[in-house]
């Protein structure tokens, strides 16, 4: 679906309130919306919530042979995806720009930071790797994907659970989740992303802006940094101009955020593992509707299924027997066999065209043979117009024919097995042949 | 075409790019939902269903199905009578386990998936994986109405919750 556009008033009055330093939900130029994060049953699993965006992330793992020139290093893996879920202006496979945009950052500030320690991946030098792989799913839009989306990938990482590999000489045993409790990945450092909106040519500079004000905005920028004030991916896109000391207050305010997002992140950490080792219930289904009051949750519900196999035969033995038919099949020639044969054709009263139907058990495609027999019919049709008792005529004009053709009415044969292409020929009811060429002149 | 709604839907996978099982899937709730729907009141329209699988622990087709059907009674369109997925799994023995879990699904012998109508506990779709015979097809129709009725009155308590506490 198309986005609809911004209005003129709508952009003035967001205009307007920014310069009076107002945010359309109260908040001040540097505060961030609420981050909740939730885990799901399975590790490496996560739902982070800013504000109302939502990103689902999820870490998955396999064993691959590495790079060729990167022998001893794991893989790694990032994919971002907005679907129509978030907005129904993403459709699938058209906003491809905002897309390459942030799965470039995200790789930027995941990868090239290195803050996942790719050679601890490694299992077998050269032949075995483990590859990790990231898929962050947007599941609502409202503004500052790029922050959820590091920040639930960042989470998932640190979440997740690979399972354990022993190697022994030339012998690599993988443990199953049963046999062995899964390993941590190692991970250096957490960065993060915070993004900043700057507004009438860089005068004024909102931190996590709402999906209202991106639409507004002149320009974005992003600082990617960990907890160590150590700046990991710093990008500035719209073309606005900033000045050396703007951008280093940003990066004096992004590290006040990334301390606080960190701090967060790590409380959900240990909440969740705590539930775990105490044997708690934990996943989504348990979080979700603690956090909304509209979410309902149902415990395990019974089900009463003691009559079911005499509820079973009587419907059985009520019902007709099954049609005892098996045809045999006739083969034609080695690779061509025919089972069984197709039902009249419902083209109306054309002899001419049936004959060339009757052969047709078996062609190889559908569309030719039905693309010789239109023209065919449209030949016997001309001659027979005048003649024709179902031959309505639309228009007065000597130079068009029109047929509409009306199926006769016929009984259905039983039949255990047809080709495609007959119940292509026999399934149209009305059908009108010929196209009103000249309709524009008259 | 022109004279009723069409339906689309989208299935996301967790992990990976959607591929032709998605796609199969997509087309099996899609004729769940035309059945049901009325399209004849919304002509020239396109009412699209995405869903994204957030965990998948078996009985995933159910799931999108009752989850298909929750959002398009939450979207206010409107239907014919209201549907819910149930899945059967079918063990060695030929004991019936209704909404089985992922290594239930498994070990069965054979799955097997019905939508069922809210009038009359119709059966909307039925898909199966593995063998069975049509008695135990019979009795597996059978014990997934019953459990259609526990799945409809949830339906109606969470509706009743959300109009009643925002």
């Amino acid at each position: 679906m198309k986005e609809t556009p911004l209005s003129n008033c709508e952009r003035r009055f967001l205009l307007r309130a920014i310069e009076e330093r107002k945010r359309l939900d109260g908040r001040q130029s540097y505060d961030y919306r609420n981050v909740r994060i939730s885990f799901g049953a399975d590790y490496g699993c996560c739902i982070v919530e800013l504000g109302r965006t939502r990103v689902l992330g999820q870490v998955s793992c396999e064993l691959v042979s590495p790079k060729l020139n990167r022998a001893t290093e794991g893989i790694l893996f990032f994919n971002l995806e907005l679907s129509p879920m978030a907005a129904p202006a993403f459709e699938p496979g058209r906003q491809s720009d905002l897309l390459v945009k942030l799965n470039r950052l995200l790789e930027r500030c995941l990868r090239n930071s290195k803050c996942i320690d790719t050679e601890s991946l490694c299992v077998v030098a050269g032949v075995k790797v483990w590859q990790i792989r990231v898929d962050l799913h947007l599941l609502n839009h409202d503004g500052n994907i790029i922050d959820a989306a590091s920040i639930a990938a960042i989470v998932a990482l640190c979440h997740f659970r690979r399972p354990d590999v022993s190697v022994q000489g030339e012998e690599v045993t993988l443990y199953t989740p049963e046999e062995r409790d899964p390993v941590p990945l190692s991970i250096h450092h957490m960065p993060i992303c915070v993004s900043f909106a700057f507004f009438q040519q860089g005068t004024y500079l909102l931190v996590d802006p709402s999906e209202r004000e991106e639409r507004v905005m002149d320009g974005l920028l992003v600082i990617a940094m960990n907890k160590h004030r150590e700046i990991c991916t710093i990008q500035s896109s719209g073309g606005i101009m900033l000045l050396k000391d703007q951008v280093l207050r940003c990066s004096k305010i992004t590290g006040v955020k990334v301390a606080e997002i960190t701090e967060l992140i790590q409380k959900a950490l240990e909440n969740d593992q705590k539930v775990r080792k105490e044997g708690g219930k934990f996943g989504f289904a348990e979080s979700i509707p603690n956090q909304k009051i509209s979410a309902f949750k149902m415990e395990r519900a019974p089900v009463d299924t003691n009559d079911v196999e005499e509820q079973a035969e009587e419907i059985i033995t009520k019902a007709d027997p099954p049609s005892d038919v098996f045809a045999k099949p006739i083969l034609r020639m080695p690779g061509t066999a025919q089972i069984g044969e197709g039902i009249e054709n419902s083209w109306g009263d054309l002899e001419e065209s049936e004959r060339e139907e009757e052969e047709e058990g078996n062609s190889d495609d559908a569309t030719t043979p039905e693309g010789q027999k239109m023209e065919t019919e449209e030949i016997n049709v001309v001659s027979k117009t005048k003649k024709d008792d179902d031959t309505i005529v639309l228009s007065d004009s000597e130079e068009e024919e029109v047929v509409i053709l009306e199926p006769e009415e016929r009984e259905k044969k039983t039949r255990t097995h047809t080709s495609t292409k007959q119940e292509n020929s026999s399934s149209k009811k009305a059908f009108n042949k010929k196209r009103k060429k000249k309709r524009a002149t008259h | 075409m022109y004279d009723k709604a069409t339906v689309e839907v989208l299935l996301r996978p967790k992990v990976g790019l959607p591929g032709v099982f998605e796609k199969n899937r997509e087309q099996l709730i899609r004729k769940t939902c035309e059945a049901v729907l009325l399209g004849a009141l919304h002509p020239r329209t396109s009412i699209t269903i995405v869903l994204q699988v957030v965990s998948d622990a078996g009985s995933l087709l159910a799931c999108s199905l009752n989850a298909a059907c929750m959002g398009l009674m939450d979207a206010g369109l409107p239907m014919k009578s209201l549907f819910c997925g149930v899945t059967c799994a079918l063990d060695a023995t030929g004991a019936i386990g209704l909404d089985p879990t992922a290594k239930q699904e498994k070990e069965a012998r054979a799955v097997l998936t019905f939508a069922i109508s809210s009038v009359e506990r119709q059966v909307l779709l039925s898909t199966t994986k593995g063998p069975c015979s049509v008695e135990e097809l019979q009795q597996c129709i059978a014990a997934a109405q019953r459990a259609s009725g526990a799945i409809f009155q949830f339906y109606r308590d969470s509706v009743r919750r959300k109009y009643s506490k925002t």
